[in-house]
This record gives C-alpha cells, sequence and structure tokens, in this order.
C-alpha cells in the first residue's frame, strides 16, 4: 500500500525526527511504514505497542500529547484479523500519526486509558463494535448498543439487517 | 452484566440517591441518560449511559456507495448538516486525489459557516432556556429560520441539505441568494448583541455560569476534547488554523480561547466565533469567483444533463456514476474539519470498491461528552444542567 506517487508527507502529517527516535529506542519495533495521500502509517507490534504509544507521548521531539481517536477494522481473510488503529495528534508540533497493531481473533489490545483518558469511551465502542477487549481499561463494557446485546455489529459477518 | 446501571457498581452509603436524568428529559439535549449519585444537592458520581440514537451508520456507510452516503451525514450533527456533508466530501476527495474549483471551495466555506451559526444560535437559544433565560430562546431561533429558508432556497431542504457531491456540489446558487445571505449577516450580529446584553453581565447568568463546570488545560488535552470545549480551556487550537482546508487560511478572522475553562468560557467562546463566523461568510461573499462548480473529474462527477444526451462518452460516464458509482484507489485516510462541536474527522478504508471497507466517524460531541464523567462530580444537580449545555452534545453526532 505503500504510495507509488509519494510527494512526500502532507501537510499537518510531517512525522520528522518522531520516527528516527522511536526506531532507535525500540529496533525493529516499527513492523511496517506506509504512506498513502501523504498520511503516514506504522504498524507495530501488540507486545510493544503500550510502551511505544507513551514513548511517543512523552518524548520531546515526538511529543503526541492528544489522542484524537480509537478504532478497529475488521478483515476477516487475514490470519489477524483486526486491525486497531490509534490516531495521534502532537499540538508542540502540529503532526498527525497513524499507530496499528493487528491482532489475531481472541488477542487482546492494549487499553491506553492510563496515557489518554479519552480512550475511556472510545476503547468501549471498539468493543462493543467488534467485541475486541482493550487489557486494562477499567470498565470495559457496551457503550452505544443495549447492554444485553449480543453480537458485534461491525464485523464484517454481522449482517446489516436481521 | 446485565443488571441496570443504576444499580451497578457499589458501595452506597445511606445518604446516597441514585437519580435518573434522562433520556426522555428537556434539558439533556436529546437522549441523554445521566445516572447521577447524589448526596443531597451535590453529585457524586455521574454516569453516562448514551446510544438511544444509535443508527449504525458506520455499518451503513459500508452497503453505501460514496455518494449515497452524504444523506447520511446530515443526520449526524442534524444542528450543521452542511458540515457533515464537507466533511465527508472532503475526506473521500483526499482519497480519490482531487480537489474541487474555487467556486465551489468558496460556497462550502460560506456554507459552514452558515451551518456554525447555526448551530451555536442553536445552543445559545437551549443553553439559556435551561438555565432559565427564556428570551434569547426565541431569538436566537427566528434568526434560525432565516438559514433555514437560505438554506432551502439553494438546496431544497431546510434541514437535511444533502448539498455537497464528491468533486462538487450538487447545485449552484440561486439568483439573488448571495445578497440575501449578506442581508442575513448585517442583521444576524445585532441579534447576537442583544442576546450578548441580556446575559453576558447578567447577574443570575454569572452566577449559573462562572467557575462551573472547570475543565483545566490539561484535562482538556489528556480527555481528548476539541472545538469550543477545548478553547474554553484555554487551549488555542481550531483545526482550521492549525492544518487548513478549504483554503481557510486565506480567510482573516480570530480564534477566541477561554481562560478559565469553566460553563462561562465557553459560553463566551461560542459567541465570539458566531462573530467571527459573520466576518467569514462576508469575506466569502465577496470572494465568491466565477467558474465551474465541480472539479474535472469525469469518472466522478456526473456529467452536465444536457450532454448525457448528445455525448457517448458522458453517457457511459452517466450510467456508470449512477449504477456502480465509482472506485477510489485502495488506501486509507484520515481528514477533519472544524465543525461547530469540534474536530469531526473522518477515517475512511478503502478496498478498491464503490463504497467504503470502513468508514470510522470521529464523533467530536462523542468525545466532548464524555469529560461530564469528571466535571460533574461534586457539582449540583443544576450545575450538570449548565455542564451539559456547555458540552454541546448532540445526541446525532455522539451515537451516529
Amino acid at each position: 500500500m505503500i504510495d507509488v506517487n509519494d510527494t512526500g508527507p502532507a501537510a499537518g502529517w510531517e512525522t520528522g525526527e518522531a520516527l528516527e527516535l522511536l526506531r532507535s529506542e525500540f529496533p525493529g519495533g516499527i513492523l511496517r511504514e506506509e504512506r498513502f495521500r501523504g498520511q503516514t502509517t506504522i504498524v507495530v507490534p501488540r507486545e510493544r505497542a503500550l510502551e511505544m504509544l507513551a514513548y511517543l507521548r512523552d518524548t520531546e521531539g515526538c511529543a503526541f500529547d492528544f489522542l484524537t481517536d480509537v478504532t478497529a477494522v475488521h478483515w476477516p481473510a487475514r490470519e489477524k484479523p483486526f486491525e486497531v488503529v490509534w490516531h495521534l495528534y502532537s499540538f508542540p508540533r502540529n503532526v498527525r500519526l497513524r499507530v496499528k497493531v493487528e491482532l489475531g481473533a481472541d488477542e487482546e489490545a492494549p487499553s491506553v486509558v492510563e496515557l489518554w483518558p479519552a480512550a475511556g469511551w472510545l476503547e468501549r465502542e471498539c468493543y462493543d463494535m467488534f467485541g475486541v477487549r482493550f487489557d486494562g481499561h477499567p470498565d470495559l463494557r457496551r457503550i452505544l448498543m443495549p447492554a444485553d446485546f449480543a453480537g458485534w455489529p461491525l464485523r464484517k459477518e454481522f449482517p446489516l439487517k436481521c | 452484566m446485565s443488571e441496570p446501571l443504576e444499580l451497578q457498581g457499589a458501595d452506597r452509603d445511606e445518604g446516597t440517591v441514585v437519580l435518573n436524568m434522562g433520556p426522555s428529559h428537556p434539558s439533556t439535549h436529546g437522549v441523554l441518560r445521566l445516572v447521577l449519585d447524589v448526596d443531597g444537592e451535590v453529585v457524586t458520581r455521574c454516569r453516562a449511559d448514551i446510544g438511544f440514537l444509535h443508527r449504525g451508520f458506520e455499518k451503513i456507510a459500508e452497503n453505501k456507495t460514496w455518494t449515497q452516503f452524504i444523506t447520511w451525514t446530515d443526520r449526524m450533527d442534524y444542528l450543521a448538516p452542511v458540515s457533515n456533508n464537507v466533511a465527508w466530501a472532503l475526506a473521500v476527495e483526499k482519497l480519490l486525489g482531487i480537489e474541487v474549483p474555487e467556486r465551489a471551495r468558496v460556497l462550502r466555506v460560506l456554507l459552514c459557516e452558515m451551518a456554525r451559526v447555526s448551530a451555536h444560535l442553536l445552543w445559545l437559544g437551549t443553553h439559556a432556556l435551561d438555565l432559565g433565560a427564556a428570551t434569547v430562546f426565541f431569538y436566537t431561533f427566528q434568526q434560525r429560520e432565516i438559514l433555514y429558508d437560505l438554506y432551502e432556497r439553494l438546496t431544497g431542504a431546510r434541514f437535511t441539505t444533502s448539498t455537497v457531491r464528491i468533486g462538487g456540489m450538487a447545485r449552484d446558487i440561486p439568483e439573488g441568494w448571495l445578497d440575501d445571505v449578506r442581508a442575513f449577516a448585517d442583521q444576524v450580529t445585532k441579534v447576537i448583541d442583544e442576546c450578548d446584553r441580556l446575559l453576558t453581565r447578567n447577574r443570575i447568568w454569572l452566577g449559573r455560569t462562572q467557575d462551573v463546570g472547570i475543565i483545566s488545560r490539561e484535562d482538556a488535552i489528556a480527555w481528548g476534547c476539541t472545538g469550543p470545549v477545548l478553547r474554553g480551556s484555554g487551549v488555542e487550537w481550531d483545526v482550521r488554523r492549525a492544518q487548513p482546508y478549504l483554503d481557510y487560511d486565506q480567510y482573516d478572522f480570530e480564534v477566541p480561547v477561554g481562560t478559565v475553562g469553566d460553563v462561562y468560557d465557553r459560553y463566551l467562546v461560542r459567541m465570539e466565533e458566531m462573530r467571527q463566523s459573520v466576518r467569514i461568510i462576508r469575506q466569502a461573499i465577496e470572494r465568491m469567483p466565477d467558474g465551474p462548480l465541480n472539479a474535472d473529474a469525469p469518472k466522478v462527477v456526473l456529467p452536465p444533463k444536457e450532454k448525457v444526451l448528445t455525448s457517448m462518452e458522458a453517457l457511459i460516464h452517466h450510467f456508470v456514476i449512477v449504477t456502480e458509482g465509482f472506485h477510489p484507489p485502495e488506501g486509507e485516510v484520515y481528514h477533519a474539519i472544524e465543525a461547530p462541536k469540534g474536530e469531526l474527522g473522518f477515517y475512511i478504508v478503502s478496498d478498491g470498491g464503490p463504497s467504503a471497507y470502513r468508514c470510522r466517524i470521529r464523533p467530536a460531541a462523542f468525545v466532548n461528552l464524555q469529560v461530564i464523567e469528571k466535571i460533574a462530580v461534586g457539582q449540583m444537580i443544576p450545575d450538570v444542567v449548565g455542564i451539559i449545555g456547555s458540552l454541546d452534545p448532540v445526541m446525532g453526532e455522539v451515537d451516529r
């Protein structure tokens, strides 16, 4: 998915030295780096994601102090069918970054509630819609669907209409 | 697991009462349910129960073409439907790698700022009404009627506008419309000033809003707040300034910022935003260039109807776009705008098909509302009403 017409980072996505710093602190930690329409995505291993995200938040030169969004994508044909996607933003550097992990069917994603409280409801919605669990979330329960609802609506096998 | 929310969690001492607020309540601004643990008049715990207006938009987006989904975007933040239309179109256009011509960009800015004024007028009217100032409600709603008339003349609908298309706009400006928008801009400032005179230095208003629901600067950032909620807490950040789209860097406007982060500051920020939006509206009217309204992208934008019946190429394009839709490349983008509620973003994953593989709506109002579970604690029940108003949740966007 590397953009063959890559003309460089889009405005607001110039990660600059952040990825270099991340690479040197976590050798082998960036499994894949992709760029499309100037936006940068990095894929990191599930086991290291929490510490890498903490590094991105706390290190000068990265300074991703704002969590824009947490969500998931379901790819049923893949061996690891779930992607959990974090969109980060840095106020001091005015830069966005997309970070992903790939999860097997029963694997849990790390909760980032301790890093950014904003993740509280965002992770609950991922759980509600996809059934993806977040290890360390203090109150992981449904948020939009009724509490006794059965099924994970945004999974591909869940029908649009019943 | 299916124990009702009000019974969940605990250690309640004898003085605590569990109060259910909503979802059917005049002051919750839609179908919001708050379960409040109260000790006398003071809230000791606040939990929100949302999802009453959840309609499954993200699932629906996977089953509609890129153009068909525009009608669903109207129904997210339904106080500013055009804003959502524009946000979606910009995200899809980013995916496609196309840019609309200048006339469409200026028209979209004009409509977005009119939507901002419309949303903030409604916020002001309902917020003031909740806190007892009923007169303001009537003044602001009367102004919104004028806006609704303007929208209806342009788009055919007062409210569910769906006026944006991928690659341009659905229809061009009717005769005399711009003059009437200018006339609206000239007189709405007088009404904002009148509301300002009624509230801003009013002892009761100050008593109800100052030092209520304070969100510190650090909390606002940590809890993901955006828009007036973030700016009220002193963070000078606006997507239009930080990551401009639609040539916003060429317009002259201020971004108002608060200091304390209380309900009063968020009120002041939104009041000033309305005035700044009027400034932008005037500039957009002056700027409106002639020229095409739609991008030159024959595989995306429908050809003019006259051509369809005379040109073979146009006929084929029309047929394919209508029956099958267009196919963006495989890839993913995130694009956000400064909607009236805050940062409204779309994260779209495309697999090269005629609809989104995954359409994630980054809902400003949803993230902003979360902070109420923190700031309502320690406040009195009537303050909760003020806090809800100041966070300005629109359940259409919160629940989708």
